[in-house]
C-alpha cells in the first residue's frame, strides 16, 4: 500500500534527521573530548604565566594572552563607536536615499569577504601605507574592519525592534532626531546592541588568519606594554605549536585551546543570557 | 499671518497627497480655543491624516505634500523658519495606543522637561505631580511613582500618556482615538478628563465612536474619502445634519 | 540645536561611510599590488601554468595549483554540509519535538562559535590519524580530513539560514497539504523545500563562500604542497594557505613573492565576491516571490 510505505519513509526520515542532528553533537563532544584529554593536564599557572620558550615543558601563553587582551580592548575601542554609529545612520537617517542603499550593499557584500583578505587590507593600509608596522595597532584596526559588518547588521536589528509608538510618543513631545535616539532608542535597544557586539569581539579573539597576514609573531618573548608594540595572540600561539612536530608542543596547543574555548564560550554565553534577560524584560 | 483673536487651529484650502493619492482635499476649518473638536468619519477617510498635520507627525511619511496653510499662533507651521521641535511642544500629541516609555511612571511625565534641559528636582517632582493630578492619575500612582510604567493598566498608560503630554505645556492636545484600545470604564475616565481639560486647552479628537464624539465634544467636523463635509456644532451635526453624507453616516448606513 | 543635530548626523554618517572605505581599501589594496605582480608575470601564465613555485629559485605561477585545492577542499565540505544541513534543517524544522530542538539547536550552534584553529587542531590530530585506519595510504597533510572538518563547521551555517528559508513559508502552504492528507516528508520535500527553495540555495552559496575562504583549518591540515590534483588523500595547498605561508615567514615588502600573495587574494576575492552577489541576487527574487 502508498500510505503505508509513505508512513514507513517518514519514519526513516524522523530517524535520519535525528542521526544528522546528533552527528553534529557527536562531533562537537568527540572535539572537545579529545583536547581536553591531550591538554587539561598541561594546564596550571606556570602554563598561564610563562613567556613562550623553546622548551615545551617551559613555555606558557603569558604574552599570548595579554596579546588577546590587547586586541580585544582595541578592537572594541574601535569598532563599537563606529558599529552602533554606522547601525544607527542607516537605520535612522540615512536609510531611504541611494548613498544608504549603496552603503547597505556594500555592507552586506563585506560580511563576505574572506577574513584573510581583510589580513591583506591591513597589511597594506595599516603596516604599510601607514607605517605602524606589525603592531598591536595594526591588528586591532584590521580586526575592527572585520568585526564592522556583523555589528552594524546586529545592532540595526536591535534598533528595528523598538517600536514605532515610542519614537512617535517621544518626536510628539517635542524631542528633536538625536534626542529620541539617545533617550529613547538606544536605551531601549541596548540589550540587544550589547549581545551582537560580545558575538562579534567573541569571533574577534578566535581570528588568526588575518593576524598572521597582518604581521603577528609566533614567538614574543614578552608582554606587550603598547597598541604599538609587536603581539601575538592565543591562536597564532596555538597555530605555531600545531605546526611543531614535537608532541609535547602539541599538548600545548591542546591546552591553550582550552583557554581559548573557555574564553570564547564565556562570551557567547553571557550574549546568550543577556539576549534571553533582555527578551523578557521588554514587553511593549 | 495672524489667526483670529479666539482661533487655536486654522487650515484654508489644506490638500495632503501621499504621492499621488489625494486623501484631504481643500480642506477649510477654524477651530476656537477652549474648545473640544472631534472628527468622525469612517477609516481611511483622512481625519487621522489631518490631526498629525497639526504637529506635523506626518514628516515622518516619504511621500507626503501639503498645500494650503496650517496656522497655529499666527504662523503657518509648515513654514521654514518653523522649529517643528518647538511646534510639538506647543501642539501635545496623545495616541491611538497607549505609548509609555520603558521607564519609571515619573520619568514618563518628566521625559519632556528632561529633553528641554530641565534637572532641577524639585521642579520636575512639582510638574510631574501636578500633571499626574490634571490627568486624574496621581491617586492612583503616587506611591509607585518609580514603578515601570509598563506594569500600569492601559486606561492608566493612557492617562499617564496624557500627563506626560501636560507637562510639556502645550496649549493644543491633539488625540488620536485615545480611548479605542481601552476598555467602557477607562474610556469614560478618559472622556470626564477631556471636558476638564478644555477649561485649558484646546483639545481635538479623532474618534471612531460617535456617541463619544456627542458626548465630549462642542464641534464635530464629519470627514469623507478626504472631503470634509461638514463642520458644525456637535448638538447640531447629530440632530439636523444639512448634508444626506453626514445623515447617512451618523444612522449607521454605512461607515 | 539645529546645528548640533546637524553635525550628529554627519558624525553617524561617516561612521557608515567607513564601510565603503574599508571596501575600497580592500580593491585598492589587491588591484594595486596585483597590477604590479602582473606587471611581472603575464596573466596568461598565471591562468594556464600547472604550477606554482614562487618561493623556489625555479618560480612558476600556476594559480590553478592552488586554486584546485580550494576548489578541492570546498567540495569535501560541501559533500559534507550540505546534505546534512538541510537534512537538520529540515527535521529541526518539521519533525522535531519542541523541547528536542530547543536542546539540540543551541548545542549546534557551538559548533559555529569555535575559532577555526581549534577545527585545524581536530583535522590534524584527531581526524586525520582516524582516516588512517580506513585509508592507510593517506599523507599526514591531505585534503580529506580538512575539507570534512570543514563540512562540519559549516553545518550551522547551512541548516540555520534554509531553517529560516523554510520557516518563512507561509503557514496556508503547509496546511493545505497536510489537509489532503500528506505526511510530513511529503510536505518538506513536495511543499516546503520547493518554496524555500531560493532560500535555501542562498544557503548554499554562502556556505561555498565560506569553504573558499577558510583558511586556518586548511592552513594547518591541508598541508603546503601546490599542485593540480583530485587525489584528496595526498598534501595540497589552498590560496588561503599559501597566502598565510608567505606572511608566516619573512618576505621583503615589495618583492615579487610578496606581490603573489595579493595575486591570489584578488583571485579569493573575486571568487567570494561573485558568489555572494549571485546570492544576494537570489534572496532579491526570493523577496519578490512572496510579496
Amino acid at each position: 500500500m502508498a500510505n503505508k510505505r509513505n508512513r514507513r519513509i517518514d519514519k526513516a526520515f524522523r530517524i535520519t534527521g535525528l542521526l544528522a542532528t546528533c552527528f553534529g553533537v557527536f562531533v562537537l563532544i568527540i572535539l572537545l573530548g579529545s583536547i581536553l584529554i591531550k591538554g587539561v593536564t598541561r594546564l596550571n599557572f606556570q602554563f598561564l604565566s610563562s613567556l613562550p620558550s623553546r622548551f615545551a615543558a617551559k613555555a606558557g601563553i603569558l604574552s599570548a594572552l595579554s596579546g588577546t587582551l590587547w586586541i580585544f580592548g582595541l578592537t572594541a575601542l574601535f569598532a563599537i563607536p563606529v558599529g552602533i554609529g554606522a547601525a544607527v545612520y542607516l537605520e535612522e537617517y540615512g536609510k531611504k536615499n541611494k548613498l544608504g542603499g549603496f552603503i547597505e550593499i556594500n555592507i552586506s557584500n563585506l560580511a563576505g569577504v574572506p577574513s584573510i583578505i581583510y589580513g591583506l587590507l591591513g597589511l597594506g593600509i595599516f603596516v604599510h601605507a601607514l607605517k605602524f608596522g606589525p603592531v598591536i595597532l595594526a591588528g586591532a584596526l584590521t580586526l575592527a574592519l572585520l568585526i564592522l559588518p556583523i555589528i552594524i547588521v546586529s545592532t540595526r536589528e536591535a534598533l528595528k525592534a523598538v517600536p514605532k509608538t515610542i519614537r512617535e510618543a517621544a518626536y510628539g513631545l517635542g524631542a528633536t532626531k538625536w534626542q529620541v535616539i539617545r533617550t529613547q532608542v538606544l536605551p531601549a535597544s541596548a540589550g540587544g546592541i550589547l549581545t551582537g557586539m560580545i558575538l562579534a569581539l567573541a569571533r574577534a579573539i578566535g581570528e588568526t588568519a588575518p593576524l598572521i597576514v597582518v604581521g603577528a609573531l609566533a614567538y614574543v618573548p614578552f608582554v606587550p606594554k603598547s597598541p604599538f608594540d609587536n603581539f601575538s595572540v592565543l591562536p597564532m600561539q596555538i597555530f605555531n605549536w600545531v605546526s611543531r612536530p614535537q608532541k609535547e608542543f602539541t599538548v600545548n596547543a591542546a591546552a591553550a585551546i582550552i583557554v581559548l574555548l573557555v574564553i570564547t564560550f564565556i562570551l557567547n554565553g553571557f550574549a546568550v543570557f543577556l539576549r534571553n534577560k533582555w527578551q523578557q524584560k521588554v514587553k511593549w | 499671518m495672524t489667526n483670529e483673536k479666539n482661533i487655536a487651529i486654522e487650515a484654508k484650502n489644506v490638500n495632503v497627497y501621499y504621492g499621488t493619492k489625494h486623501v484631504l482635499k481643500d480642506i477649510n476649518i477654524a477651530i476656537e480655543k477652549n474648545s473640544v473638536v472631534a472628527f468622525i468619519g469612517p477609516s481611511g477617510c483622512g481625519k487621522s491624516t489631518f490631526i498629525r498635520c497639526f504637529n506635523r507627525m506626518n514628516d515622518f511619511i516619504e511621500s507626503f505634500r501639503k498645500e494650503g496653510d496650517i496656522i497655529i499662533n499666527n504662523k503657518e507651521i509648515y513654514d521654514r523658519s518653523i522649529q517643528v521641535e518647538e511646534l510639538r511642544k506647543e501642539v501635545g500629541m496623545v495616541f491611538q495606543k497607549p505609548n509609555p516609555f520603558p521607564k519609571t511612571i515619573f520619568e514618563n511625565v518628566v521625559y519632556g522637561l528632561r529633553i528641554q534641559g530641565e534637572n532641577n528636582k524639585k521642579t520636575l517632582r512639582e510638574t510631574a505631580e501636578k500633571c499626574l493630578r490634571d490627568a486624574a492619575l496621581w491617586d492612583e500612582v503616587k506611591d509607585d511613582l518609580n514603578k515601570s510604567a509598563l506594569e500600569l493598566s492601559g486606561g492608566q498608560q493612557q492617562r499617564l500618556c496624557i500627563a506626560r503630554t501636560l507637562a510639556v505645556k502645550p496649549s493644543i492636545i491633539l488625540m488620536d482615538e485615545p480611548a479605542s484600545a481601552l476598555d467602557p470604564i477607562s474610556t469614560s475616565k478618559i472622556e470626564d478628563l477631556i471636558t476638564v481639560l478644555k477649561k485649558d486647552y484646546t483639545i481635538v479628537i479623532v474618534t471612531h465612536n460617535m456617541q463619544q464624539a456627542a458626548r465630549v465634544s462642542d464641534k464635530t467636523a464629519f470627514f469623507y474619502l478626504g472631503d470634509m463635509v461638514e463642520f458644525e456644532k456637535t448638538q447640531t451635526l447629530f440632530t439636523n445634519p444639512q448634508k444626506e453624507l453626514t445623515q447617512n453616516y451618523i444612522t449607521g448606513r454605512f461607515g | 540645536m539645529k546645528i548640533k543635530e546637524k553635525i550628529i548626523e554627519m558624525l553617524l554618517g561617516f561612521c557608515a561611510f567607513i564601510t565603503v572605505l574599508t571596501t575600497f581599501g580592500i580593491v585598492y589594496i589587491l588591484f594595486s599590488e596585483s597590477y604590479r605582480f602582473f606587471k611581472e608575470v603575464s596573466i596568461v601564465r598565471f591562468i594556464t601554468d600547472k604550477e606554482w613555485t614562487p618561493l623556489f629559485a625555479d618560480k612558476q605561477y600556476g594559480i590553478m595549483a592552488l586554486l584546485s585545492g580550494t576548489l578541492l577542499t570546498s567540495a569535501i565540505a560541501m559533500v559534507v554540509a550540505l546534505p546534512l544541513g538541510i537534512i537538520i534543517a529540515v527535521y529541526l524544522n518539521e519533525y522535531a519535538h519542541k523541547t528536542v530542538r530547543n536542546y539540540l539547536k543551541p548545542v549546534l550552534e557551538i559548533l559555529a562559535a569555535i575559532p577555526t584553529v581549534v577545527y585545524g587542531f581536530f583535522a590534524l590530530m584527531v581526524v586525520t590519524p582516524f582516516l588512517k585506519l580506513l585509508f592507510p595510504e593517506i599523507s599526514g597533510f591531505n585534503a580529506l580530513s580538512a575539507g570534512l572538518v570543514m563540512g562540519v563547521m559549516i553545518i550551522p551555517l547551512v541548516s540555520s539560514l534554509s531553517e529560516d528559508a523554510l520557516y518563512a513559508v507561509p503557514k496556508s502552504l503547509r496546511e493545505a497539504s497536510y489537509g489532503m492528507g500528506a505526511t510530513k516528508f511529503q510536505t518538506s520535500f513536495r511543499v516546503l523545500v520547493p518554496a524555500a527553495s531560493s532560500g535555501i540555495i542562498v544557503s548554499f552559496i554562502l556556505a561555498i563562500s565560506r569553504a573558499v575562504g577558510e583558511t586556518m583549518i586548511v592552513a594547518i591540515a591541508a598541508g603546503q604542497q601546490p599542485r593540480l590534483t583530485a587525489n584528496p588523500l595526498v598534501p595540497i595547498e589552498t590560496i588561503t594557505t599559501y597566502i598565510v605561508q608567505v606572511s608566516s615567514g619573512d618576505v621583503v615588502n615589495g618583492s615579487v613573492e610578496y606581490r603573489t600573495i595579493f595575486a591570489a587574494g584578488i583571485t579569493l576575492f573575486i571568487f567570494t565576491f561573485l558568489l555572494n552577489n549571485v546570492s544576494h541576487f537570489v534572496r532579491k527574487r526570493f523577496k519578490q516571490q512572496y510579496e
